[in-house]
Formats: C-alpha cells, structure tokens, sequence
C-alpha cells in the first residue's frame, strides 16, 4: 500500500526569562536539585501565582514571527493530573483562549521546495520539574528546579508530510525563537522539546489515520529517526491488517524504536477549567504594536536581505541566515572582507568543518569573525592562496595568533615579486634542459599540459608561496625562449 | 476584662493602666480553664504570644505601636504561620508547619497584635458547623450542646466566650457570617480581593476571602485596618486604596436606604429569627433610615451554583495535598499510585472526600458545559440581581441563617439540609460583594445575626450602619454564661 | 440525577481517593443527592449569558521578571514525608 504520512508537532520551548512564569525564583539549567523553588512551585498550600510580564512580551513576539493571531484576551486553566513532578496536581496552562492564535510558516527544504505549515496556536504555561530515577532507597527523587519555567508551546497543524520537512520545521520554529532570543534553543538541556504526532492514511484518503504521539524527543536528528521508525512501525501494523491504538509512545535512540508509555495508561480526563488564582490576560492595541515595531529581523527576511545585498545563492542565503550567531558571524567578518561570496564561502567550508569535527557552536569558534575577517582580506589582496589560508586557518583554530602573525612568523607570504620569480623559473629551467627542450618541440595544445610540470617545479621550489597568477604568464613567456 | 473592646483595651495598655502581657496571661489563663468544653482551639502559642505581648509592652513604652499593639487575637487555622503548626482542621495537615506567613496574619502581626494561637474550623473551610473537623467539634459556647456554625467556628466560639478579643475567619460561602450569627458576635466578609488570599489555605478560589470577627463592628474595623489592602502576591488582590475604616464610623445614618428582598423573608425563615431581624429593622429606622422591599430573584439557584463552583475549584485545590512535599502520607504505599489514593483518602475526612468528588465529575469531560459552565453563568446572574438592587439602595440587610444555632449531631446525616442552610449566605460570595453578621438579639436564649450587605468595596459603609446600630443596642455586649463564669 | 457506583469508583480514582466497597455505597448515595440538589441549575435559561469566573471581572496584573526568591530548601523540605540529596522521594516512578 502506499501510505502518506500525517504530521503534527508540538513544540515546547523554554523562554529565557530570568525568574519563573508565575514566581520570583531563578530559572536556570544545572542547580543543586530544588534550590530554585518558592512557595509557589512547590504548591504550597496558600501559595499564589503572580504571571510573568517578560513571559508574555516573548509569546506576542513570536506570535508575530509567525504572522499569528494575537489573543488579545487570554486566559490561563488548570490542566489537572497527579504526577509527582506535578506539585499542585494541575499544570497552569491556556486552553480556549492561548496567547497565540492561527498562523503559519514557510519551511524550506534542502532541494529548495517550500511549504506552508499552519501553526494552529502557542500558549504559555508551566513546565514541570523532573524525577530521578537513580537508586535513592529504591524510590524515585523530585527535583522541583524547573516547575513552574514558562514555556511557549507551539502547536503545528497536521500539515507535514514527512520526516524531513518535520526536522526542516522544527529547524525553522528553533531558529525563529532563537533569533527574537526568546529561547537558547539547547536541545540537550531541554530548552526545545518535540511531541511528535504521526499517522499514515493510503494515498487519496482524506480522513486521518489513528495518530499515536512520540513525547519529548530532543534532537533534530532524532525527530528525524524516530519519525522513520514510528512510520515503519505503523506501516508494518496496518499492512498486516492490524489497528493503531491511539497512545503516547517514547522515542528510544539506543535501540532506534519508539515504545508504548505504560505509566500514563490513565485514560486522561484532564478537567480543564479556567484558574481561578490568574485573571484574563487583556492586551492594548497598542501594546501589541509596539512590540511589532521592535522585532528583530526574522531569518526568512535575512535570507532575503542576504540574496539582494549580497548577490548570494538562495541556498546559501538560507544556510547562512538558519542561525542569527552565524548571520552575525557572517556578517562582521564580511564588512571586513568586503567579499560575501568569499566569505560565505569560508564560512559554510572551512570554518563549518572545523565546527563540526570539534561539535562546537559558531558562538564559541576559537577563531572570532575578526580575525577571520582578516585572514581573508590576506587572500583577497594576494598575500597568501587558499591553499596556504586553510593552514593559516588551521594554525588559528589552535591559537597561534592572528593571520598576520602567522603568515609573518611562518614567513607564507606569497612571492609576487616578478625579478624574484624571475631568478627562480631561470634556475628551474636551467636545471631541467632536456624538458625544456621537450616543451619548444611540442605542438601548442601539447604545451598547456606540460606547463603543469614547470608549476608544480616553482611551486615547490618557492614552497607555495609564489603567486600562481604572476608565475604562469612570466613561465610561458620564459619557455617560449 | 474579655468584655472589654479593642479601642478600650489599647487606651488601658497606652496608659500602661494594664500590661500586654498580664492581658495575655489573662487570656491564656481563660483558654486553659474553658477551652475544654468548647474545643475551639487546635493550638495555642502559649509561649509566642507571651514573648509578643513582651515586644508589644517594650513598644506601648516607647509610645509606639497601633491600636491592636498588644492586643491578643487568635487566627483561623487555614492563615499559614510560620514555625507554627496550621491544619486547616485536617489530618492531611496534621503535622504542617509552614515555612512561611500569609499576609493576614503577617500584617496583623506587624501592628503589634498578640496571637494566642489557632482556631478551630471545619476541615478545609468545609462545613456549617463546625462538626468536620478531624480536632473534634467546636462547642456553641451560648449552649454547648448546639453548633457554633462553620466554618470559622472556632474563632466564633473564642470570641463569643471570651478566650480572644478577636479573631481573623474565613468566608468561602457564609464561614465569617453564619458562626458570628449563631455566636452572638461580629463578622466582616469584605469585598472578594480586599484582602489578600497570599497563604490563607485555599477552599475555593474565587469566593475566599479573609475577613475580622470580634465582638463590635468598631473592633472589626480596627482589624480591617491592618489586614486589609492590596498585596502583589495575590493576582486576585484588588488594587484601589484601602478606606479608612474608622473614620466614618459615627457618621449619622438619616436617610439611609435599606432594601429587604423579599427572598429573604419566605418559608424556611424561622418565624422567631424573622421577627428578631424585623425589630433590627425597626431600630435603622428609628436612626433615620428608609426601608424599600427588594427582590433578589436568583437567590434559590445560589445553592447549586455556589455547590457546582466551590467543589469544583475545591477538586483542584486540594490535588496538592499528595503525600510527597507535606502532608500526611500513608504507610508503606506500594507504589505511586497506592501512594496517592490512601494518604488522600486517609488525611481527608468525608466532608472533603465528597466535596472533592462533586467537583471532579462537575469539571470532567461531558459535564463541564452542564455543570461548571451553567453554574458560572448563575452566578452572573446572581451578581447582576445585587448589582440593580445595590443601584436603588444603599444596603441590604435579612437574617444571615434560617434558625438559630441547631443541636451538635442533628444535621450530619443529611447533608444537603445543612447546605440548605447556607441559602442567606452565598449568593454574596458568588457576587463578591460585602457582609457583615451582626447580633441583633435572641431566640430562646441563642443570638440571632442581622445580615448587612453593601456594595462592592463598601466595607466602611458596612462598619458605619453596624456600629450606628451597636451605639443603640447592646446584643453584642452580651456575653454567655459560660463565658462569666471563669 | 444518580450515579452509580462504578461511576463513584471512577471518580475517586481521577481524584485519587482509595474507596472501600462501603465508603463507595455512601458515597453514591450523598454524591446523588449533591447533583440532584444542583439539577436545577438546568430549568434556568442561561442563554447568552456570559459566564462568571472572577467576581470583580479584573484583569491579570503582571510581575516584573526579577528573582526575588532565594535558595530556601531546607526549610521547604522540612514537611516533606521523606527526602535524600535535596530530593522528594516518592515510590518508584516507571515510565
């Protein structure tokens, strides 16, 4: 059978405020196990949550940098379950009124096809904190840190079709928070977490399969997988003749399979209601406006800025502009370098490798826009090739210094001194007479590869620093005698 | 000296005539000997409340401190205090001591009161009679073998015998109101968000409020004075500017525009409490009032509405309670779940099980549109009826209870008859507005309270027509037999 | 209205109650008539009102995003039936 996959995500991202949506504790990642807990994330009996001003400004942003719905009026309810990470047996979050009405994204893939993926809402609400399930007497440990941490949750229509264009949107969705800087965007820490909806109908079917949902799967990679194997999962089920049960399945990158979740076997009834500790959320038009007025440029709109004021490939518009660190790292080493294809050149290759080979963010690259700016103003004004720039590079990369020093202390400057050249092609003719015979005696397209031989000899001789440009027209005027 | 006011005491303490600490003493001594037969106090902070009363003498010296400086009050046991055991009257709460101090208590801490410890109540603010709670049943002390109404029976009962100048309470549906009436004493409900909920044990949200209970409306007024006022930490905390509530106390009342609602008045009104409050009436016109009969034609539907809306918020407030942060839990669970379902079922009473239960089926899938939803819609209804009666007078007064205090035991087996009793106190907090229960004589021997509701916000305009009325009566300077005989 | 008690046990199970056989039967009894009692919320027209969930009809207020809490576990873990490293233990959680 031919199947089609259904798609929908919800996304959970983690807002960078300083203190918690409905506390005056500290957020952060890695504190000692519940000191940064109150009274209200612990639920402490007559405790009362007090809503996040910071919180509410980050989901209008993004609202906007999805070209969403504004709720002008919002309101938080209690989504009731026990849980022990769960303190108040509720999480506070927005149901019939979220923050964050219809809107949509363009999601590009890599073979350059766009799609629009409809965002259906993002509301704001609680995270909760964490079990640990190392040995403690046999139990299980509460780590309070986290709950109550504001989270946007975004919420995709059922409009993917497929494991790429997932990890394409969820790359979007990861590179829109982290450019309005409303999320770090850390998947390892937990900052962005995927629930991933899936169910597969034949071809031309237009209702929906039965969907089962991959909760928290925390890389783009593993979206990707785990994507593939639920598909073949249900695939293999329905080709069989069997039925999808509708459940929350676990994502297991080990063994590269997901699994039935047996703990939350409850069938969920999770009696919302409107909180009656929080009030309406009521925004001015005015409010909204300005933080409209305020937003940072999106990195669909840098893309396209990058294509006109750069003359760049749409590709490479769209690979530099995925993250504002590598947007801006482009940007500064290029009003340096004053050569956007050369400097988009260097950063998707040479400096992309390195990143990758030692896993590191654009953020933290040893080498600094500047001074890699000033490795390729070396190349573009002829004191050093490409060749010599990526050892220059790599000489950086572990500190050596800036290109000047290295260039200068490792003497790579390349010899465009056309009487030095000169002296040097002289002797190397001298020294390989039978072939310079050879080459006078040959016919003319004959020659144009054998001048590959008197290059290499220069090159070698001047140890790559000759300038390629200046020796050959000075080689064939020389062997023409 | 327990007869005496807030205002009369702090003159005597100013003039060091007396000193905080022998009144304290005085106090602690009374609980000692009558508290036994009233069970009105879980805890009493004997040693808290003498170092207190010591702070409060070193500032009366140094001609500081207000008018409740060194005053001895006691605190429902819902305020959470902090290093002192608070229970809400459950078992759940049997060993909770809270590491923190809700804005009630710590304001009327910071004016120098006195606390001689905490009340009794029905278990989480649950009940009209004080028979839920898991320290056993408050006495009435006008007649020990009735109730002294719920839930803020405890600090009625102390009250009303003498065992505290006053006290703070809590007012969910009528627990301010209905023990003040059966007790013979003064209570405030003030408007919903005047003052803060920040660490008072929430029963239902959106209908709690704190509120003064004391022998007079001028003693009223002096709590409101420091309890009162906006607190950032409650999100439901109104932010206008506290009146003064002593100001106006005296202001004449001439021309003063009562409403009766004639709802007020129907069947199941005692003909004798109705006859009590008609002589009240009588007496606000020989003040200088009008009377104009009103309708309040939801009043009825306030019972459902008020028991669909207050379990349900009550399902949810109380999921906290889960053994793993405080908290009774049971005995070796054998998992989570175990863990869950017998430390709740075994730390809440019945009262609470139930209300809890009602809640959950209100608010579950299928139902929430027939129950939760409906029910808020009544209650618009409800506040609309005030909001138009409010617009042609200037306050509402009827009993606060059907009857006077009933007999311990006489109702616990029929529920929704004691719900049936609540019917002249919900409606306000469905409204939010404000009122007050006010001793207005005796049926038999027991008090009778006139119930005085104003407009949003119009606390001190209650307080006033209260005090005007207790210049001219002495119901509330009655005190029991029981009470004299210490 | 009346429940039955399948329908109670149901309840007390998403309320996390443990009922016995006999507290089930009261419950059903007393749950009734609490929602027979409320039933006639239903005779009443509602339509087009619109519902009341805070009295005073306010708005949310909003908190400066400032910490102003400090570490204070030990004194919030002093309630809990049983800690270790700082944690909340409860019986084994299986996912």
């Amino acid at each position: 059978m031919n199947w089609e996959v259904v798609i929908g995500l919800e996304i959970h991202t983690q807002l960078t405020t300083k203190s918690k949506l409905f506390s005056g504790a500290a957020v952060g990642f890695g504190a000692e196990p519940n000191t940064q807990t109150t009274l209200v994330d612990l639920g402490m009996p007559g405790a009362l949550p007090v809503f996040n001003k910071e919180a509410l400004r980050m989901a209008v942003m993004f609202g906007h940098a999805i070209n969403a719905e504004i709720g002008m009026t919002s309101v938080f309810a209690r989504k009731n379950y026990f849980y022990p990470d769960l303190p108040k047996g509720y999480q506070t979050s927005q149901m019939d009124h979220p923050i964050v009405g219809i809107g949509h994204l363009d999601v590009t893939l890599e073979d350059g096809t766009t799609s629009r993926i409809g965002i259906t809402r993002a509301h704001l609400e609680e995270d909760a904190g964490k079990s640990l399930h190392e040995d403690f007497q046999g139990m299980t440990g509460i780590d309070l840190n986290r709950s109550s941490t504001p989270l946007l949750e975004i919420v995709s229509e059922p409009d993917i079709r497929s494991a790429k264009e997932a990890v394409a949107y969820v790359k979007m969705i990861h590179s829109i928070v982290t450019y309005l800087g409303i999320c770090d965007g850390n998947m390892a820490e937990g900052s962005m977490r995927c629930d991933v909806n899936i169910s597969l109908r034949p071809k031309g079917q237009t209702e929906y399969g039965t969907r089962t949902e991959i909760k928290n799967v925390n890389s783009f990679r593993f979206i990707e997988k785990a994507i593939y194997t639920e598909i073949e999962r249900q695939a293999d089920i329905l080709e069989d003749g069997g039925r999808i049960i509708q459940e929350t399945r676990l994502y297991d990158p080990e063994k590269n399979e997901t699994r039935s979740m047996r703990s939350k076997e409850d069938a969920n009834d999770y009696r919302y209601f409107p909180c009656p500790d929080l009030l309406p959320i009521v925004l001015t038009q005015d409010y909204v406006d300005e933080i409209k007025a305020t937003l940072p440029e999106l990195p669909s709109q840098k893309a396209a800025r990058f294509e006109n004021e750069y003359k760049l490939s749409e590709y490479d518009a769209h690979v530099l502009s995925s993250t504002r660190p590598m947007a801006d790292y482009f940007e500064s080493a290029n009003t340096i370098v004053k050569d956007a294809k050369l400097t988009a050149n260097w950063v998707m290759g040479e400096l992309s490798k390195l990143l990758n080979q030692e896993q590191l963010e654009i953020e933290n690259s040893p080498v600094n826009a500047q001074a890699f700016g000033e490795l390729l103003v070396r190349i573009k004004d002829n004191t050093i090739n490409g060749k010599t720039a990526k050892d220059v590079f790599q000489a950086m990369w572990e500190g050596e210094g800036s290109a000047d020093d290295i260039i200068e202390s490792k003497g790579l400057k390349q010899v465009t001194d056309t009487g030095a050249i000169e002296t040097m092609i002289q002797t190397i003719l001298d020294a390989n007479a039978a072939q310079v015979e050879q080459y006078r005696a040959a016919e003319e397209d004959k020659q144009k590869k054998m001048i590959g031989f008197f290059v290499g000899q220069v090159m070698k001789a001047s140890q790559g620093k000759a300038n390629p440009g200046v020796v050959n027209p000075i080689l064939v005027k020389m062997l023409k005698g | 000296m327990f007869e005496q006011s807030i205002s009369a005491l702090a003159q005597q303490l100013r003039n060091k005539d007396i000193s905080s600490v022998e009144l304290t003493r005085h106090f602690l001594d009374r609980i000692t000997k009558l508290d036994p037969q009233l069970n009105s106090y879980i805890t009493v902070t004997e040693q808290l409340a003498l170092s207190q009363a010591e702070a409060a003498d070193n500032l009366l010296k140094n001609g500081k401190g207000t008018s409740l400086t060194g005053i001895p009050i006691a605190h429902k046991d819902l305020f959470c205090t902090e290093g002192t055991l608070t229970t809400c009257g459950s078992k759940m709460l049997n060993n909770f001591i809270p590491p923190y101090e809700s804005t009630v208590t710590s304001r009327i801490q910071q004016a120098g009161a006195v606390m001689l410890g905490k009340t009794n109540m029905d278990e989480f603010a649950m009940g009209s009679s004080n028979e839920n709670s898991f320290y056993g049943a408050v006495k009435n002390p006008w007649n020990v073998n009735t109730v002294p109404g719920g839930s803020s029976g405890g600090s009625a009962a102390a009250i009303a015998a003498g065992l505290a100048v006053a006290a703070t309470g809590t007012d969910t549906g009528g627990s301010i109101r209905q023990p003040a009436s059966f007790c013979g004493i003064t209570g405030l409900k003030p408007t919903y968000g005047r003052v803060s909920r920040f660490g008072m044990i929430a029963y239902a949200s959106s209908l709690d409020q704190g509120g003064p209970m004391a022998k007079s409306a001028e003693d009223c007024a002096h709590l409101m004075q420091a309890m009162a006022g906006f607190d950032e930490k409650d999100s439901t905390s109104a932010e206008n500017p506290n009146d003064d509530y002593l100001t106006n106390i005296n202001a004449p009342l001439t021309g003063l525009k009562i409403g009766l609602p004639k709802e007020y008045f129907g069947d199941g009104l005692d003909s004798k409490v109705a006859d009590v409050i008609m002589a009240a009436v009588k007496e606000f016109e020989k003040l200088g009032a009008t009377i104009k009969e009103i309708s309040l034609p939801n009043l009825q539907l306030s019972i459902p509405s008020y028991y669909v809306i207050a379990p349900s918020e009550a399902s949810s407030n109380l999921s906290r309670f889960d053994g793993v942060r405080f908290g009774h839990r049971c005995d070796d669970p054998k998992d989570l779940l175990d863990m869950y379902m017998r430390s709740r079922a075994e730390g809440f009473g019945s009262e609470v099980q139930k209300r809890i239960m009602v809640g959950t089926y209100a608010l579950s899938e299928g139902y929430y549109d027939a129950y939760y939803l409906k029910a808020q819609k009544i209650r618009r209804l409800i506040k609309e009826d005030f909001v138009k009666a409010l617009s042609e007078v200037d306050v509402i007064m009827g009993p606060v209870a059907p009857t006077t205090a009933f007999d311990l035991g006489s109702k616990t087996s029929d529920p929704v008859a004691m719900y049936l009793e609540d019917i002249y106190t919900l409606s306000v907090n469905l409204a939010g507005i404000p009122a007050m229960s006010v001793p207005a004589g005796f049926v038999d021997g027991m008090p009778v309270g006139l119930q005085v509701m104003g407009d949003y916000f119009a606390e001190a305009k209650l307080l006033n027509v209260a005090h005007q009325y207790q210049q001219h009566t002495d119901w509330h300077l009655q005190s029991p037999t029981m009470a004299k005989g210490a | 209205m009346s429940i039955d008690k399948q329908d109670v046990q149901k309840i007390a199970h998403l309320a996390r109650l443990a009922l016995t056989e006999e507290d089930a039967d009261q419950y059903q009894h007393s749950l009734s008539s609490v929602l027979s009692l409320v039933e006639q919320m239903q005779s009443v027209n509602t339509d087009g009102v619109k519902p009341l969930s805070n009295p005073l009809e306010m708005t949310q207020r909003l908190r400066d995003d400032v910490v102003t809490e400090e570490n204070r576990r030990d004194a919030f873990l002093a309630n809990a039936p049983q800690t270790e490293a700082g944690l909340f233990l409860v019986p084994k959680v299986i996912d």
